[in-house]
Formats: structure tokens, C-alpha cells, sequence
């Protein structure tokens, strides 16, 4: 059934100060709104529970994209549209401006934010797997200053994060310069636009030779949330690529994720599929 | 409910914006959709609402130049915008060339997706005057169709990209 809509309450903060001035008076009262493209679908479904929310969209200093020599800093405002309009990061950071076009569709891309899909948790979402491969920080603000964190760690669980309810997300920070790398990303659903992920890969590799010199793999859609595939990174790391040892990276990350069943798919075809994926990424970036 | 179109209506605010070239102030709950204080208070039921969840394109409109589902904006989020609806795409009596072309090569049936495609090919052709068909599929590919096969759409923006085919 549709919500009540009278029963919502929405207040526009005229500068980022006011709004974080509010989130730190009344935390946990106030919840940030970015593009709606996801609060928005569970307002039409009756299962927003929260009530109050701050509209944060027309907050300009949470826009906009910045190179310095060192890194990128994206507004957690930035949509996709932004990212995949954007030359800097089609050259440097190819498989974000990948994951952003296979969000949705057009109208999606335009509405839907980096960092709305960051602290919106969901475990399917697409851009963080990219995110994490990059290495990206987080900046995130309060009216007590500001902390920059690794964006590796920051969801802990299912809707679980690293954020206080008096934070926003502020920026979003990609480290340049990384070179030699190889990278790799596949999004599976049952549609090429809109559909929402049943498994989303990414993955960069560096290679010393023959060997693992250094290795970032992030999953989507087959754990509580988007995972950083630790074990699996450290069996790889170090080794020489052959059919032994891509099988055995195979059974250590079948032990690292733990799909579930849902109206997207099946535990068991998740399991598959990723176990699949990892070995595309690995057999494709060594013979390359 | 109470009345959410009388200006003092308790918990209402007023947006103000233009939509469709003219000045308007919606009186509305902040959380309304767009789509429906569109619907509703100005009367544009050109926008359709197929999904309601972002997933179809029915209720296409343009902000500030940029396509979205009205579905998924809330009224507060609309201050300041200038929206543009299907209403707004034709200004005259004259269809404008993608809605002729619509006609004229079959890209409308059953209409419901119509509105939405039209404006998402217009808001294609207004950045890309020549998309390849990959751009215009991928333009397209957030507006659902159960109709036409989406081919003889393709085929309709095609078209409507030469002036001169399309008028003969």
C-alpha cells in the first residue's frame, strides 16, 4: 500500500552549515535526501519508516569534480551522469564511469548520487565495487569538523556503516598515479539497462612478471554488504597465475561470500556466477 | 486526506518553479511526487504513471534540462526548476518532428509509453542530433514499452533526425 504522504516532513537547508547545524541538534531525527532514486521507491511501496527527511540536493558544495596532481575529489552529490561525462575519470578511473553507465537508466543516472548509493548501503548497489578497487577515502562532515576514512571498512553489515547520525557524506576522494594496473569489472542482471545487480564484480591486479605484485577485488550482491574480498587477495598476492592456483583462489572465495536467495536471484546461481567472474578476471588480466 | 491544493492546508508548502515556460507555485506536502501535483494540480496527464518505482520512464519529465522520472522527485526538490513536460514539447498546433515521426512510422500504439519516449528522444536529439541507434537504445533503455517491439521506435527517432523524410 502507498504511504500516508502527509505523514513525511521534508526541510530544505539553505547551506551545508545549517545543514549539519541540523543533523548535530536533533541526530538521528533528520535523515539526509540526495536523488530519491531509492528512497523514493520505497515511499511509493509503503516502506520508508523514516519520517523526516532533509533535502540536501541543492547543496553545492557537495558538487562538483576536482583534480589536484595527487587525486580526484567528487562531491557526494556527483550523479552518474556527472561521472560518465567526466574526461578525467573515462581516462584514470574507466571501470567507475563503467558501473555509473550501467546504473539504471538515463532519468536514474540523473538523479541517482555517489554518495547517496554509498550511504544508502544497499548490497547490490554498483558504484562502490569500482570505489573500492581505486582505493577511494570518504570525507565525512559534521558540525564537529570533518574525518577522512578509507572507504575500505566503511560498511560493516547489512545498512551498517561507518557514519554518525550527525555525518554527511562530503567527498569522495580517488588516488591518482596508480600505474601498471589492470582492471576488470562485470555487473550481471537480467537486463543491460535498469536492472538492479544479481552479481557486480570490479577487480585490478598488478603484476610483477608473471607474479601477484599487488590485487583489489570488490563484490556486490553476495554478502550482507559490498565486500572487499580479503582472503582471497591475500591467497592471490604473490603467486604465478596458472590453472592451480586460479582453482584454488576459486575455493577460498567460495569461503569468503555468502549469497543469499532473493526476488533477484538464487543463493546458489550468485555463488556460480561470482565464483565465475573472479576467475574471468584473473585468467583475462594475466593473459593480457 | 486534507485538500493539499489549498494553500493553507496544514504540513503544505509552496514550491515555486516553471513548468512548461510559465510561472507556477505548487501548493503541495513536501513529499508529494512530482508526478502527481503535476497530474493533479496543473492538469498535465500527459504524464503517465506506469511502475511508480523509476523502473519505466511513463512519467518522464525534464529539469532543468535533465531527464528523470517524476515518480522519484519530490515536490520540495523542485524550487527554483524549470520543468518541461510532454505538454511543453509541441508549442503550437504543430506536432513537433519526433512526435510526427512517432506517428507517421509507427512508434506510438497503445500510448501509455509515449509521452516518456517522445521526451526522452527529444532530450536525446537536443544534445546528439545524429545518434547512431546504440545512442538512441541507450537513451532510451529507462522507458519501457509492451507495445511495439521498441522497433519501429528506433525507427520513428531515426527518422525524425531527417526533417525532410519525416514531412514527406
Amino acid at each position: 500500500m502507498r504511504s500516508f504522504i502527509p505523514d513525511y516532513e521534508m526541510q530544505t537547508p539553505r547551506s551545508l552549515g545549517a545543514a549539519l547545524d541540523i543533523l548535530a541538534r536533533d541526530p538521528g531525527i533528520w535523515r539526509p535526501f540526495a536523488g530519491g532514486t531509492d528512497l523514493m521507491v520505497l515511499l511509493e511501496a509503503g516502506k520508508l519508516a523514516h519520517r523526516h527527511y532533509l533535502n540536501i540536493w541543492n547543496l553545492a558544495e557537495l558538487r562538483g569534480i576536482e583534480s589536484a596532481s595527487w587525486l580526484i575529489s567528487l562531491g557526494a552529490l556527483t550523479t552518474y551522469t556527472d561521472v560518465r561525462r567526466n574526461a578525467t575519470l573515462a581516462r584514470e578511473f574507466p571501470l567507475l564511469c563503467r558501473a555509473a553507465a550501467e546504473t539504471g537508466g538515463v532519468a536514474t543516472q540523473n538523479r541517482g548520487t555517489l554518495g547517496g548509493n554509498i550511504a544508502n548501503a544497499s548490497p547490490a548497489a554498483d558504484t562502490p565495487p569500482a570505489l573500492l578497487i581505486y582505493d577511494a577515502e570518504l570525507e565525512l562532515l559534521s558540525s564537529r569538523g570533518s574525518r577522512r576514512i578509507p572507504y575500505r571498512g566503511f560498511h560493516g553489515g547489512y545498512k551498517k556503516m561507518d557514519l554518525r547520525p550527525d555525518e554527511l557524506v562530503g567527498r569522495i576522494f580517488l588516488p591518482r598515479g596508480r600505474t601498471g594496473w589492470k582492471s576488470y569489472y562485470r555487473k550481471v542482471g537480467t537486463r543491460r539497462a535498469q536492472a538492479i545487480s544479481k552479481v557486480c564484480f570490479a577487480g585490478a591486479v598488478r603484476f610483477d612478471g608473471k607474479i601477484v605484485d599487488d590485487i583489489r577485488i570488490a563484490i556486490g550482491s553476495v554478502a550482507p554488504a559490498v565486500v572487499c574480498a580479503t582472503q582471497t587477495e591475500a591467497y592471490v598476492r604473490g603467486k604465478s597465475l596458472d590453472a592451480a592456483a586460479i582453482a584454488a583462489a576459486r575455493q577460498v572465495f567460495a569461503k569468503e561470500i555468502a549469497p543469499i536467495d532473493d526476488i533477484r536471484s538464487t543463493a546458489h546461481y550468485r555463488h556460480v556466477v561470482a565464483l565465475n567472474l573472479l576467475e574471468e578476471f584473473l585468467t583475462t588480466t594475466a593473459a593480457q | 486526506m486534507p485538500d493539499a491544493r489549498s494553500p493553507d492546508a496544514p504540513g503544505t508548502i509552496a514550491v515555486r518553479c516553471r513548468v512548461n515556460g510559465r510561472d507556477e507555485t505548487l501548493h503541495d506536502y513536501p513529499m508529494a511526487r512530482l508526478l502527481d501535483t503535476l497530474r493533479e494540480k496543473l492538469h498535465l496527464t500527459g504524464i503517465k504513471e506506469g511502475c511508480g518505482e523509476g523502473e519505466c520512464g511513463a512519467c518522464s519529465v525534464e529539469i532543468d534540462g535533465k531527464l528523470v522520472n517524476s515518480c522519484l522527485i519530490p515536490v520540495a526538490q523542485v524550487e527554483g526548476a524549470e520543468i518541461r513536460t510532454i505538454e511543453g514539447v509541441a508549442t503550437t498546433e504543430q506536432l513537433s518532428v519526433v512526435q510526427q515521426a512517432f506517428i507517421s512510422y509507427g512508434g506510438a500504439q497503445c500510448g501509455i509509453c509515449t509521452p516518456g519516449m517522445v521526451l526522452a528522444a527529444v532530450n536525446l536529439l537536443e544534445q546528439n542530433n545524429h545518434p547512431t541507434e546504440p545512442e538512441i537504445r541507450a537513451a532510451l533503455a529507462g522507458n519501457l514499452c509492451r507495445c511495439t517491439g521498441y522497433m519501429k521506435i528506433f525507427e520513428s527517432i531515426l527518422r525524425a533526425c531527417d526533417r525532410t523524410e519525416v514531412q514527406s
